[in-house]
């Protein structure tokens, strides 16, 4: 198992052509995590992971690995890292060669090279594959070698720039799930570009949410994901804008947060009275019902009345986003339960949903 | 149709015969023009790669330099050689007028350019990310041209093929710069030239079909290289 090493930047400007520029004050990957850098095309996601793997020298900032400030001459430091692309990016010649490109490079003995190419290829689920040209290769075995190809090096850093984006949907999900289990069991650090949420869920213990050369999110992957932190993530993210409110009772664990003239919600949360704070409640979390009928588990303390203002297709399900006060809250109901219910564009409904599933942050 | 028929005959007579010293002419013509396509690799290949690799305003004005170098015409390359080695210029006093050397500088002005060119053009050929994703894994800038060069192989066969190609057919430059001295700087163009002068085609069509023998041969194994490159890369045996 590696052991992985803080990574960090501070101070970071570097100007785009297109206009803007990546303006980044501090970003930290604590030792052994994944940081996802998601966010859409442009956003400076892929220059900041540069900026971070030591590829580019920004006009600004320092990039520090273990605390040390280090940059793209310190080839010591370049060593202990590896990156991935989009595309594999292989060298033309079999397999082998370029899973040992990077060890030969660090005159690691021939013997014990072709010993870690084999070892790595196992890996990645592609033994027996050493000796084959990589011009026979299938999208995802060419994506699988250069992951070995990184692997192999025993990094203690690891950059992926959208290493899944170029594979079909299928390949994709099956890859993501291979390569976190692959990176946890090393505690290598990672930095994972993506504009992928799910992927992002998938694999990250933190994520950053970027957008035009700015860090507009960053925290734990379960709190980014779920809290929009403004209106631009939570439509990058396709959730509901985040709900603005001011606690107005707190006791008990448990905070009541005024959200316009006649809503109030109890969400699980220690803020005191007047704190403005902004919350969200998880699609997954809220049942949506007719304005009539009597559902939910009998725990649930919020209980509001909305209007339906969209039904969406999401895959398999619907969303279905009601608007209780200024709130929108979005819920995912199946095919039938949307049929059996009859909700329309327009009708009032029910929002039920408990106080611990209630998002909460101070504004 | 008499006038080929007779130089065929001639030319395959002298050639079994032994009696003209086609070896030493052929030597020579190897030596100067292998010589000049080496230095040019070596001076080139590096050029080229930076020529392909930057993206600048002096890369663009190389690159047009080295693509209008392409096209000198190797009279006018003999002729400034000549002047710099003749006695009354600059390096007239290391003597080297009408020598191997002279027509090894001349033919290597001559084929550096083509080599730069061509090298630039495989070498841009090259993904920008293939460089970026070798420096990933550690490469240093020299391991980075090396690869770079690796994979363009391909092109640098033709670089060979276009810089060799260029020189060894050539008699402006080495004519003048060589003089055409028997069993010093007489190579085959030149000799060609020569016997032709003399009305003696049976000679001359000798050494004109080893000169095609020896283009075609080169081409042939540069050839046979690149398709076993190709091969492999597409993973047939």
């Amino acid at each position: 198992m590696t052991v992985g090493v803080s990574l960090a930047a501070a101070d970071v400007r570097h100007p785009f052509r297109s206009g803007f520029t990546l303006d980044v004050p501090r970003i930290e990957v604590p030792a052994g995590t994944t940081l996802a850098l998601l966010g859409p095309s442009g956003s400076g996601k892929s220059t900041l992971l540069a900026v971070l793997g030591l590829l580019q020298t920004p006009a600004r900032g320092r990039v520090l690995l273990d605390g040390e400030e280090v940059s793209t001459r310190d080839r010591r430091a370049r060593l202990a890292m590896a990156a991935v692309f989009q595309r594999p990016y292989l060298f033309k010649g079999t397999v082998a060669a370029n899973v040992e490109y990077g060890l030969s490079l660090r005159k690691v003995a021939r013997e014990k090279r072709a010993q870690r190419v084999e070892m790595a290829l196992e890996r990645v689920g592609l033994a027996g594959f050493a000796a084959r040209s990589v011009a026979t290769l299938s999208g995802g075995e060419a994506q699988r070698v250069a992951l070995a190809r990184a692997l192999v090096l025993e990094p203690r850093v690891l950059l992926l720039d959208e290493p899944l984006a170029s594979l079909d949907p299928l390949l994709s999900r099956r890859l993501a799930a291979d390569f976190a289990t692959i990176l946890r069991q090393d505690g290598v650090t990672v930095v994972w570009v993506t504009h992928d949420h799910d992927e992002a869920r998938a694999v990250a213990d933190d994520v950053a949410v970027m957008n035009a050369g700015q860090v507009v999110a960053h925290g734990p992957s379960a709190d980014v994901m779920t809290l929009p932190a403004d209106e631009w993530t939570a439509e990058f993210l396709g959730m509901e804008p985040p709900g603005h409110g001011v606690v107005t009772e707190a006791g008990e664990g448990l905070v009541h947060i005024a959200c316009g003239a006649a809503t109030e919600i109890v969400a699980a949360a220690s803020y005191e009275p007047g704190t403005r704070v902004i919350f969200a409640v998880p699609p997954e979390d809220v049942l949506l019902a007719t304005a009539d009928a009597r559902v939910g588990p009998l725990s649930a303390r919020n209980r509001l009345r909305g209007t339906v203002v969209r039904i969406e297709p999401r895959g398999a399900t619907w969303r279905v986003v009601a608007k209780v006060g200024e709130t929108s809250l979005a819920s995912m109901v199946s095919r039938a339960a949307l049929d059996e219910m009859g909700l329309r564009v327009g009708e009032a409904a029910q929002v039920v949903f408990k106080a611990t599933a209630v998002r909460v942050a101070a504004e | 149709m008499r006038i080929y028929a007779d130089a065929v005959i001639e030319g395959w007579r002298l050639l079994a015969s032994g009696a003209l010293d086609v070896w030493t002419i052929v030597l020579a013509s190897l030596r100067v023009s292998g010589a000049a396509t080496s230095i040019a690799l070596l001076f080139g290949v590096p050029l080229g790669y930076w020529l392909g690799t930057r993206r600048s305003v002096a890369r663009h004005v190389a690159l047009v330099f080295a693509n209008t170098g392409m096209g000198l015409p190797p009279v006018a390359v003999g002729l400034v050689v000549a002047m710099t080695l003749s006695r009354r210029g600059p390096l007239g006093d290391l003597g080297l007028l009408y020598s191997q050397t002279a027509m090894v500088i001349a033919q290597l002005i001559i084929a550096t350019p083509v080599i730069v060119a061509v090298t630039a053009a495989a070498v841009s050929a090259v993904p920008r990310e293939l460089r970026l994703q070798a420096r990933s894994l550690g490469a240093s800038p020299f391991h980075e041209m090396l690869l770079t060069v690796r994979e363009a192989r391909m092109g640098l066969v033709a670089a060979v093929a276009a810089g060799f190609g260029a020189i060894i057919s050539e008699v402006g430059a080495v004519q003048m710069v060589g003089g055409n001295l028997a069993g010093e700087t007489r190579v085959m163009t030149t000799a060609i030239v020569q016997f032709t002068r003399m009305g003696r085609y049976g000679h001359a069509l000798a050494l004109a079909a080893i000169l095609v023998g020896i283009v075609l041969a080169v081409n042939v194994l540069l050839t046979a290289v690149q398709t076993s490159a190709e091969r492999h890369e597409a993973g047939l045996r």
